[in-house]
Formats: structure tokens, sequence, C-alpha cells
């Protein structure tokens, strides 16, 4: 096995009282030590319940999970929860969006990240509190060895953020999940965080995925982005090819709809009609087809059939899930994407 | 400072100091001052955008300009009236022509109310019938925003984050107002609504001549939006130009670093552009810093900076509040 993780085919679904809810459809994708994978959706896409899946956080619930993920050699769906709690902190770790909800509002920040040091390794309390204030030293926060006994609320929204990032690297762990790290910062502070992890990341080898709405975001830090659209991944690609050779009709709506800080601020920006779909209602066919220009294109298997996610080119990383023949997509790319962006 | 033609509304020395909290059980109350000293004018038809960091007072502004919160000095003049410290009765009439568009379409919305309810109210609380009757008008607007008029009788659950800010706007335009406060209204929505959202508003802009205060976080959001710009931070208006200046050649330190951290969806554009990156958070707006508020991440700060807090003079075509523009 090449690569640190490795999904397969991974399928969430949830039972509820309106019918089986598939938040999370055949999935694959892997990820490298030292690499960043950007997984991008909209609200619902299955974004956080991938990532939940892979640190084996539904089990116990009632999500139905198959498939096969692969961390380090050890498959997580099938292993026991003794096992996968021995994996997470150490090899796997995770950050949240809001990371007022995820600290502990009672103990203080170094208490918390000391914690999580000592169920890992077999070390006294007084080296698991050095290492709390060396962690909040490498994350940036000044004066490490006072705010060390702060508590969260006397924390700003980028120093938690910081310290979360603190105690999720505290056991040098090789993936990281980050969901939505930087959303609720302000864009200075997120300039500053993301660079702090690119920088953690280049020193200790980390895996990274960065699960965000934001392709700005991607651009700057991910090698690798996963696009999804209701549970299902429709593009699949380096960040380049993605991002300046898009060949998803909804990734071209995407990046035409964003404004940006460069081209002509009078046009109008091209909206993607309609809404994302819920996923108890799934549209047949192609999820994406009620909001498709190009839906004319195909004929009725947008409609009917699920597209298959084949390669952009023969033998290239570069996927996609779309009915149009690459043909007919280079076309509408170079004549009506490409001009726009 | 410049003054606009013809403006519809004008802020002068706008301040608001919320208390804060107290030390001990005697101590003196801390003071928030979350807005100090605002001058700006917006021009009738325009829309000026309000852009800053969290915590910087444009929020507050928009709730001052639309007198839900009451200025702790400084004046707010809407349409030649001085309206800084009416009360409800006298607001009342001059909300007619000044409403407002909430970032959180599922917060600002009544649950139980149907659309027709939520858009018709603003009739009934002004005591307006418009020709033809209120629902045959509310249901010319639902469709002027993009509803269908026929979704009169449903509740806001069964509708989109999309759709709701559409009922917001629809609840907004009601009464054909000259002047709309925005705050964030396109923040909580999906990227793929976004767009949708500023189109219509650019939209309702030119077809009904309205003028617009736009508050966001994004910059790329404003630019897209707003003709002219004017940039807060902790309290304080940094800088103000008309769009192509400001983002072209940004004066304050603030603006461009503000600039230089938006992250662009193109992996060859970020590393070509000049990164500049601020140390630190905003300071808190209890004790602000002496002389100029931005000193302390500011690179190019000096003596002068921490006693002085700099005027905003006009440089060029912006008028900016630095003691070492660029």
């Amino acid at each position: 096995m090449s690569a640190f993780l490795e999904v397969k085919n991974l399928s969430v679904a949830f039972p509820t009282e309106d019918g089986i809810v598939q938040a999370v459809d055949s999935l694959s994708f892997s990820v490298e030590k030292g690499k960043t994978l950007g997984i991008v959706g909209e609200s619902g896409s299955g974004k956080s319940v991938t990532s939940l899946a892979i640190l084996g956080l539904q089990k116990g619930s009632k999500a139905r999970v198959s498939g096969e993920i692969w961390v380090d050699g050890n498959e997580i769906i099938s292993a026991s929860e003794a096992e996968v709690r021995k994996l997470r902190g150490k090899a796997m770790s995770m950050i949240f969006q809001d990371a007022l909800a995820a600290l502990h509002p009672y103990y203080t920040v170094g208490h918390q990240i000391a914690e999580a040091y000592l169920v890992h390794n077999d070390v006294s309390k007084k080296v698991a509190a050095t290492r709390a204030i060396e962690m909040l030293d490498r994350v940036g926060i000044p004066e490490p060895h006072k705010r060390v006994n702060d508590y969260p609320h006397q924390f700003s929204g980028g120093m938690r953020q910081r310290a979360m990032i603190a105690m999720a690297l505290s056991c040098n762990p090789s993936l990281l999940i980050a969901d939505e790290p930087t959303t609720a910062l302000d864009v200075t502070v997120q300039a500053q965080i993301l660079e702090l992890l690119r920088d953690l990341q280049k020193e200790f080898g980390t895996a990274i995925i960065l699960i965000t709405h934001d392709l700005g975001v991607v651009a700057e830090t991910a090698d690798d982005v996963l696009l999804m659209y209701a549970g299902k991944q429709i593009e699949y690609g380096t960040v380049r090819d993605v991002l300046q050779v898009p060949q998803h009709p909804y990734a071209w709506g995407l990046l035409t709809s964003i404004p940006r800080l460069t081209g002509d601020p009078n046009l109008a920006l091209t909206a993607i009609q309609g809404a994302p779909p819920s996923l108890i209602s799934v549209p047949s066919g192609c999820a994406f087809h009620p909001r498709c220009t190009y839906v004319d294109n195909v004929g009725t298997a947008c409609t009917n059939i699920i597209p298959e996610l084949i390669p952009v080119s023969e033998g290239k990383h570069h996927s996609v899930r779309c009915h149009m023949s690459a043909k007919v997509r280079q076309d509408i790319f170079a004549n009506k994407v490409e001009p726009q962006l | 400072m410049t003054s606009v033609n013809n403006p519809i509304l004008s802020v002068q020395g706008l301040t608001k100091h919320f208390p804060g909290g107290r030390e001990g059980l005697i101590g003196k109350r801390d003071v928030v001052q979350a807005v100090d000293g605002v001058n700006f004018e917006v021009a009738a038809g325009e829309a000026l955008g309000l852009v800053g960091e969290s915590g910087c007072g444009k929020s507050t502004t928009g709730r001052l300009i639309t007198r839900l919160l009451e200025p702790t000095a400084g004046t707010v003049t809407f349409e030649g009236q001085d309206i800084s410290h009416f009360s409800n009765a006298q607001m009342r009439p001059i909300r007619t022509q000044l409403q407002m568009i909430f970032q959180d379409p599922y917060a600002s919305l009544n649950p139980r109310h149907t659309v027709g309810t939520i858009v018709s109210t603003p009739f009934k609380i002004n005591k307006v019938t418009p020709e033809g009757g209120v629902k045959k008008r509310v249901q010319e607007i639902l469709e002027i925003v993009g509803l269908n008029p026929e979704h009169y009788n449903r509740y806001p659950h069964e509708f989109s984050g999309g759709q709701r800010q559409r009922i917001g706007i629809a609840r907004a335009l009601a009464l054909r107002p000259k002047l709309i406060v925005a705050d964030e209204p396109v923040s909580a929505l999906d990227v793929s609504i976004q767009a949708q959202i500023i189109n219509l508003m650019k939209d309702l802009q030119k077809d009904f001549g309205l003028t617009f205060v736009f508050i966001a976080h994004d910059l790329a959001v404003v630019r897209h939006f707003a003709q002219r710009v004017a940039v807060m931070y902790l309290g304080n208006i940094v800088e103000i130009a008309d769009r192509d200046t400001l983002y072209a050649t940004p004066k304050h330190p603030y603006t461009k670093a503000l600039l230089s951290a938006v992250p662009e969806a193109d992996p060859d554009a970020t590393g070509a552009r000049e990164r500049i990156r601020l140390t630190g958070d905003v300071p808190n707006p209890i004790n602000p810093p002496s002389g100029c508020r931005f000193r302390t991440r500011c690179w190019k700060a000096a003596e002068i900076c921490a006693i002085e807090p700099p005027a905003l003079l006009q440089i060029g075509k912006t008028q900016v509040a630095c003691h070492f523009p660029e």
C-alpha cells in the first residue's frame, strides 16, 4: 500500500423516519504523507460525514457504513472501537470548525492538550504539561508558559483555532483531518492559520484532508481536490487540473459564480440555477441534472442513469462523473467556461 | 471630507459605546467602543460597501443607520432629516423609506408566519393599502424576487436558504424604500446560491433606483456589488474610495493586508501575488490602542502612530486615515 490513507467505495447511509439518507455514496480516494487533499462541496454534500467515517466516529450509531478505509495498513470499518481508539490521536486526528464548541470550557487549554498526550504516551503529567507548552509555542501562541493556564474563553477566535491545532498535533499524527478549519475566522487570521498548517505539514510530513467550501482556500493549500455533490464524488484530480481545466458542469458553475478580485466587476456573475438537493429525495440519474445547463447535450441518460466516474483521458489521475463525451466537454469548456475564468 | 452629490444619507461623527462588564461590584463599567466617530455619505442610487473583519463595527453602523440602535454621539441624517434620536413613533414613517436585509435567513423570518404574512406585515404596520390590494402587491413582489407567487401560503421551513433570503429581500422591498441596508446578505448561503442573490440585488438596484449600504466581510463579494467602498477597523473608517481605486491602489496598510489575505481560486495566481501577513488578532474594543488603532498590527507603525489618531484625509481619489499611506 503506497498511500497513507486509502478509501475504497465508502458509503454511509442513515435510516431516518423519512427513509434512508445516502449521505456518502461509493467514494474512493487516497492521500499520501506530506500531501493535502481538499474535499469541496456545499452543505449536505457529505464532506463532514466522510471525515467522521475515516475517524471511525460513526461506530455505535445508526449509520450504515460500507466499503474500505485503510489508515496506515489498518482497516477502520471492520475494526473494533478499541482498535480505532488506539489510532485516533496518534495515527489520525481532527480539527473542527468551531473551536469554542470543540474545547471544554471547564478545563484550561493546557490541561486539554496534555490530556491528549497522556492518553497516547506513557509519560508523567509533568512531561505532558511541558509538551502542552511546547505545542502552544509551536503554533504561535505568545507567552505559552502563561497562556497554557488560560481557559478557552480567554483566547481569541484565532488563538482557539491554534490551540485546537496544537491539541490535534500533540501526538504527531500522520493524518490530520481539518473540517472547515478557517470558516469561522477573519481573512487575515485565516491566512495565518493556513500558513501554520502548511509549515507544520512541511516539518512533520503530515497527510492533511482539508474540508472546505472555499475554492480559494483549496487553491492555496491542496495538492489534490475531490469535488462532492449530493454524496458522490463528481470530480477528482490535482488542484491544477480541477481548478484550471475543470470537467464537470458543477465545477464550471462554481468557478464562474464566485466573485473574484480580478476580472470585470460590472459583469453579472454566472449563477448556478436552483439549490442543492435534499438527500432524502436525490434526483434520478445524475444528481446535478436539474441544475445543469448542458443536460440537453446528452438526451435522456442524465435523467435516468447515474454516470460512472471515468478518467478524463487514458491513465490520468483526473476523473469526472458526467455523461458528456470528452470532446463535447472540451468544446464547452474552451468556448463558454474558460473565457469567464 | 468630500461630500457626494445629492446625499440621501449622511453620517457625521457617528459613535456607539456599549456598556461592558464591571470590575468588581462597585468598579467602573468598561465601555465597548464599537463605533467611534464615523463619517460618510451615501449618494442616491449608489451602493456603498462597508467592509471589515468581525468586531470592526460594520454591523453596529448598519443598525445605527436604520435606527435599530440609538447613537451615543454623532448624527444620522436621512433625506435631510436628523433621525439620530427619533422615537419609534417618529421613525415609523421613515422606515417606509429605510429597510434592512439581515444575514441569517433562518433567524430573521418568523417560522409561524406564512410568506404572505411576512411580506405583507410592512403594509399592515404602516397602514398602507397599495393599489389593487395587499395580496396582489405581495404576489407581485414575490415574482420580482424570483419566487413563485403561488407560494404565498407556505411557511419559511418549506424554502431553501437562498429562497428564504429572497423572502427577506421581498419584505424589505414591500414598501418601495429608497435605502436598503443589507447586513452580510449572502455570507450564510452556499457558494452556488450567493451569485444568484448578488445578481438579484444588483438587478433590483438598477430597476428601482435603490440605494444600498452593503455590509460584508468578503472583499470579492463587495467588489461585485458596491460602487464605493469604505473599510472599517476597530470602530473607525480607515479608507474610503470608489471601487476601482480602492482595489487597484489601496492606500491604507490594513486595506492592503486585507486584500492580500483573500485566497484566490487559482493555484497559479496565489503564488504570484504579494503577501502581507498580519500578526496577531484585532485588539479588544474595550481598550483600543492609543493613536492609530491599527498600529499594533502594522508593519509601518512609528512613534507618531501611538500618539496621534490619524484623520481621514483626501489623497488623490481616496480618503485615508493613516500617517504613512501607501
